[in-house]
């Protein structure tokens, strides 16, 4: 296992996080680890995410996707290894770090008994963003989501699919250039989990946003996209889809997966 | 875009930041009624069967600051409204460490601002909602003849801030020092009823004394006994500067250690192998 991470690392040299230089680089994680207790949940992971890309974070429950979040989002200090916000240290500059970023994370952060306008306000505020600013950019990023008719909703009447789309416009409020996005389709009906994946490669092609989007599921990872593969707390695989499957000479990415980590399951397995 | 931002953050953005804390923890407060309720129900059960039991029972001599001999639910008033300052600071410092408000403090949390500002604009949020507590107390005991002088209702607005700001550090810290804690329960007996009992919130001091000099010393050392006094004071528009002092430091203190202290990784971590999300 090991040697198929180093191979496809080495094979790899452009989708080596580079520690020094890396500005135009939207996020670069560099052999970053991380234990709780003796648990070991990260392991040396490096990698970065470009501006204008779709990232998938490709992992099992328990493979350390909720950990690595946790860090980059300066939740949890670092313990070994750097990261890295369009060259801002996020142990170092964690101001900066963080304004560069919109974060949607697994667990619902909305106020269920606000109106979808004060949870963006809220946010604002949180961003430094002045009253009347942050209400033209709430209904900016409304409309961008399709949200421009629940503004004065209460988020408790909104559909599952519309919460998490709230959640991306109010990361998207503050237009960071950098969106991490930790199992965003979980509890989703297969409409909305497609309507969002849509919202977010486009954000990505039109704005020029780097995604991170963590993920289980392999059907939401196209061949176009660069993906990490983390296993255990280790970095398996990092390159663009297709290369990686070529790399662990398979036909599609599922076999992949079940090759690097030396697990044999059916995708309905995994998916559950 | 985010690229032609200027580094840092002015002064107005930090109190936009603020103010948005504080406006959301209000409208959390408007709309949870039972949590109002309750807030209220507690302090109303002292004043209207306590304090009517024990009247009879405890004489109160005149001591500063009032002038005149007062009934004991005059007497208690004060530490009451310390009381639901007590029980707010340590609920919502509480939710703030553990996984109840997760959620919202991992919102709060990937804030930009420096963290120890975050923090103390959210103890400061939850002070505001303790000081309107308290002021709706005060608005039903009115009816209940605890008429203090009306600029008392002004002058003790500030002692009220700084007693909740001190109150919510102290939760925040203990919470942070507490490696296993179930539920609530634990710190209603092993710190809120201590400190509310061993003060002077349901007895003057010298009446402690008489009967025992140990607890006479532990309640002076109590920094609740001069939240409660600090309150006292200033709703008959005096000042303890005492109890300022006591009070004053001890905020300093307990905010420097519960921002110091303060692990967010904490209400995770317990959770995180059981919940499987690693």
């Amino acid at each position: 296992m090991t040697e198929l991470a180093n191979r496809n690392t080495l094979n790899n040299p452009a989708e080596v996080a580079q520690p020094l230089g890396s500005a135009e680089q939207a996020l670069s994680i560099a052999t970053l680890s991380h234990c709780y207790g003796a648990r070991r949940a990260l392991d040396n992971v490096t990698f970065a995410v470009m501006p204008a890309s779709f990232t998938a974070l490709l992992g099992l429950n328990g493979a350390g996707k909720s950990t690595l979040f946790s860090l980059v989002t300066r939740l949890f200090g670092i313990q070994a290894g750097s990261i890295r916000i369009f060259g801002h240290d996020i142990g170092g500059e964690p101001g900066e770090a963080l304004r560069c970023m919109g974060v949607v994370f697994q667990p619902r952060t909305l106020d269920l008994d606000l109106s979808v306008r004060q949870n963006l306000l809220y946010h604002a505020a949180l961003q430094g963003i002045d009253r009347r600013e942050a209400r033209l950019g709430a209904g900016e990023v409304l409309s961008r989501m399709g949200l421009a008719d629940r503004e004065s909703s209460k988020v408790r009447d909104l559909s599952g699919g519309q919460m998490r789309r709230l959640e991306i416009a109010r990361a998207l409020l503050h237009r960071p250039r950098l969106l991490l996005l930790d199992e965003p389709t979980v509890g989703l009906d297969v409409k909305a989990r497609a309507d969002i994946l849509s919202h977010v490669r486009r954000l990505a092609i039109d704005q020029g946003i780097g995604v991170l989007w963590a993920t289980h599921l392999f059907d939401e990872i196209i061949a176009d996209d660069d993906i990490v593969v983390l296993h255990h707390g280790r970095m398996l695989a990092t390159g663009k889809v297709g290369r990686v499957i070529d790399d662990a000479g398979t036909r599609d990415l599922h076999s992949a997966f079940m090759h690097l980590t030396g697990m044999s399951m059916s995708p309905g397995e995994l998916a559950s | 875009m985010a690229k032609t931002q200027p580094a840092g953050f002015s002064i107005a953005q930090y109190f936009t930041c603020l103010t948005g804390i504080v406006w959301r923890e209000g409208l959390r407060f408007i709309h949870q009624r039972e949590r109002f309720i309750s807030a209220l129900v507690r302090p109303l059960v002292w004043l209207f069967i306590f304090a009517a039991g024990f009247r009879q029972v405890l004489g109160i001599s005149i001591i500063p600051p009032y002038e005149t001999y007062i009934p004991y639910e005059v007497y208690i008033t004060p530490g009451l409204m310390a009381m639901i300052q007590l029980f707010n600071g340590m609920q919502s410092s509480l939710s703030m460490v553990y996984d109840r408000e997760m959620g919202n403090m991992r919102t709060l949390l990937v804030s930009p601002f420096p963290r120890w500002y975050l923090l103390s604009c959210k103890l400061l949020a939850g002070t505001a909602v303790s000081v309107l507590q308290v002021y709706a107390f005060l608005l039903i005991a009115w009816f209940w003849d605890i008429e203090p002088p009306p600029i008392g209702y002004l002058t003790v607005l500030p002692a009220l801030a700084l007693s909740g700001l001190m109150l919510g550090a102290l939760g925040m810290l203990i919470s942070s020092g507490i490696r296993q804690l179930e539920n609530f329960a634990g710190v209603m007996n092993f710190v809120i009823f201590p400190m509310f009992f061993a003060s002077s919130a349901l007895y003057p001091l010298w009446r402690v004394q008489e009967g025992s000099p140990m607890l006479y010393y532990v309640c002076l050392v109590n920094p609740f006994t001069h939240a409660v006094e600090l309150v006292r004071f200033a709703l008959y528009g005096k000042m303890n500067w005492v109890s300022l002092a006591v009070v004053g430091g001890c905020t300093a203190v307990f905010m420097f250690g519960a921002i110091l202290a303060y692990d967010p990784s904490r209400g995770l971590s317990r959770r995180g192998p059981a919940g499987g999300e690693t």
